[in-house]
């Protein structure tokens, strides 16, 4: 059996979800300040693909990185590099499907800090990165890890956008779901399975992790709620 | 060394102004709940910005609307005492003094000193929720000295704690800052907890701050209602002024004030353990019905109607001790009388 599109799907996932970390802790900790108005709108935009079916994510990611669209020719003309169709192309697709799951969870997590831990910090002369680092994150530690295991999982299994910007190529961009999709179009039925079976184990233990979290995090909230 | 403070905020219908000047001293900033006690501390710390205004501490000036000043709370050098202590949960006791040490040559030596002086090098190793509410209150304070701070800001410093140990605490607190040279704002709702550990007194009501004044000051001519209120005292009727008299419409009666009178006066404040049974050939004699007797833990509560009150008239409240009120044949009638220097003219 070729093992392939394990590599390859842990890879993406992996990569995705380290982009994904920074970016939705960015975005949940500046958004929670900005005016309601710009607040509301922003939310709106950032969680859409989160609803949006994954193929309209897809025709909307080649509309941006297309080889014939402003993103994609200008990296062609600079770098002589295609962004479509690469296995790392996949990578966009994965950011920007799993990318609301962390931002939610993440903006629930900072919305749940108490801020006068903050502001003693301040008062303190504790920077504000240090305040960040230290104190903020570990406080919402459970969360942040719940939202990154989430977004993992979704990245893992992310289909429909992934097919679009990537394809199918074997040995090349193909990743899990797009193997058991291609396998079960060649009635390779036992080929299938395998593939199956390997992706529900995946996502087995990644949702146990999910409630490992969640029920630590419920206890500690109990337990102790910090003063 | 001192702290000056003119400010004003808005905070949606809620509007402050707050000016007031404390030099090397304890300086109280006494107000009911949701008068501005604490926003004006955020303040002056830097987490809240004020619309308008000066705040100014040692000569350096933190804030300054006119000159665009507003430095960071990381430069204000503002120790905060916050109610809840805000110890952050994730660090030990002595994680936590450390961080607030500024000069990392000398961070170990002076926490572990800190430590020593607050008695929690036993716990050092602890987190803050497995201390008690004193441990924790010493944590935060060595914590705020840690920082080495130009003056400090306790925010209601025993709100979160029981009688008995607020009564421990306070004596500790004291001491801690008997060695501090700086001004200290010590907000409070309790008049007991102001008289006790602060010499001054700025009174904040509804947002707008009074003149400060000494405690004893408060206690004697508190000036309006509020801070009459505040100082702890029970009984309020409106009055017209009449030369040196005042004269009580609702209870229908005459009071003799002994000095002139400010036209200006339209309350009159007397303070329940002022009112006396009257032995005969006082000036101010009162003659009440009694309207209720309420058993208190050291003494009666004993609510009079003077005998012209009308029914809506407010309840004439005195304390007395339980002695002298069950030796007392007739519970049903009383004449109580008040001298005049007791009576508190307000505005």
């Amino acid at each position: 059996m070729d093992w392939y599109p394990l590599y390859n799907s842990l890879r993406i996932a992996a990569i995705s979800t380290v982009a994904v970390f920074f970016l939705g802790l960015f975005f949940a900790y500046y958004i929670a300040r900005l005016p309601r108005l710009l607040k509301g709108a922003l939310d709106v935009l950032l969680t859409l693909p989160l609803v949006l079916p994954p193929t309209v994510v897809g025709w909307l990611l080649l509309l941006l990185l297309g080889p014939r669209h402003p993103l994609g020719a200008w990296a062609m003309n600079v770098f002589g590099i295609r962004l479509v169709m690469t296995w790392w192309s996949a990578v966009f697709a994965t950011i920007a499907v799993s990318f609301p799951l962390m931002y939610r969870t993440a903006r629930g997590a900072f919305e749940s800090f108490d801020s006068t831990l903050a502001d003693a910090g301040r008062t303190l002369g504790l920077s504000n990165s240090y305040i960040f680092w230290r104190i903020r994150m570990p406080y919402c530690r459970q969360g942040i890890l719940a939202g990154m295991v989430l977004a993992f999982a979704r990245a893992l299994g992310e289909y429909g956008a992934t097919s679009m910007v990537a394809g199918y190529t074997p040995g090349k961009t193909a990743t899990i779901s797009t193997t058991v999709y291609q396998l079960w179009r060649t009635n390779d039925d036992a080929g299938a399975l395998r593939w199956v079976l390997v992706n529900i184990a995946i996502s087995a233990v990644f949702l146990l992790s999910i409630n490992l979290l969640e029920s630590r995090e419920r206890r500690t909230r109990r337990g102790g709620a910090p003063a | 060394m001192s702290l000056i403070v003119d400010i004003q905020k808005q905070l949606g219908d809620f509007s402050l102004q707050a000016a007031f000047q404390a030099e090397t001293e304890l300086l109280a900033l006494l107000g009911a709940s949701g008068c501005g006690k604490s926003v004006t501390l955020k303040c002056i710390a830097g987490i809240l910005k004020p619309d308008a205004g000066h705040i100014e501490l040692d000569g350096r000036v933190l804030f300054d609307s006119a000159a665009r000043v507003c430095l960071p709370p990381q430069q204000r050098n503002v120790g905060y005492l916050f109610q809840q202590y805000a110890l952050f949960p994730n660090m030990t006791v002595r994680q936590n003094v450390a961080v607030a040490v500024r000069d990392r040559s000398r961070r170990d030596a002076e926490t572990e000193e800190l430590l020593r002086r607050f008695r929690l090098s036993d716990t050092a190793d602890k987190r803050p929720r497995q201390l008690s509410g004193g441990q924790q209150q010493r944590a935060a304070l060595a914590r705020i000295l840690a920082s080495r701070p130009a003056a400090i800001l306790l925010d209601e410093p025993f709100s979160a704690l029981d009688s008995y140990l607020k009564y421990q605490l306070e004596l500790e607190l004291l001491d801690t800052l008997e060695h501090f040279t700086g001004p200290v704002l010590w907000v409070t709702h309790d008049r007991g907890e102001a008289w006790r550990n602060c010499r001054r007194v700025c009174v904040l009501d509804g947002g707008r701050s009074e003149p400060v004044v000494s405690m004893e000051e408060l206690f004697r001519a508190p000036g309006t209602e509020s801070a009459a209120r505040l100082s702890g005292c029970k009984n309020y009727v409106t009055i017209r002024p009449d030369g040196d008299r005042i004269t009580v419409p609702d209870w229908n009666l005459s009071l003799s004030c002994g000095r002139p009178v400010p036209p200006d006066a339209v309350r009159a404040g007397i303070c329940s353990h002022h009112v006396r049974m009257a032995a005969g050939g006082e000036i101010n004699q009162i003659p009440c019905t009694v309207a209720r007797v309420i058993d208190d833990v050291f003494g009666k509560i004993v609510l009079l109607r003077p005998v012209g009150a009308g029914p809506d008239a407010p309840l004439l409240r005195m304390e007395l001790s339980k002695e002298l009120w069950n030796a007392r044949p007739d519970t049903r009638s009383l004449t109580v009388t008040v001298a005049p220097e007791h009576i508190l003219l307000l505005k």
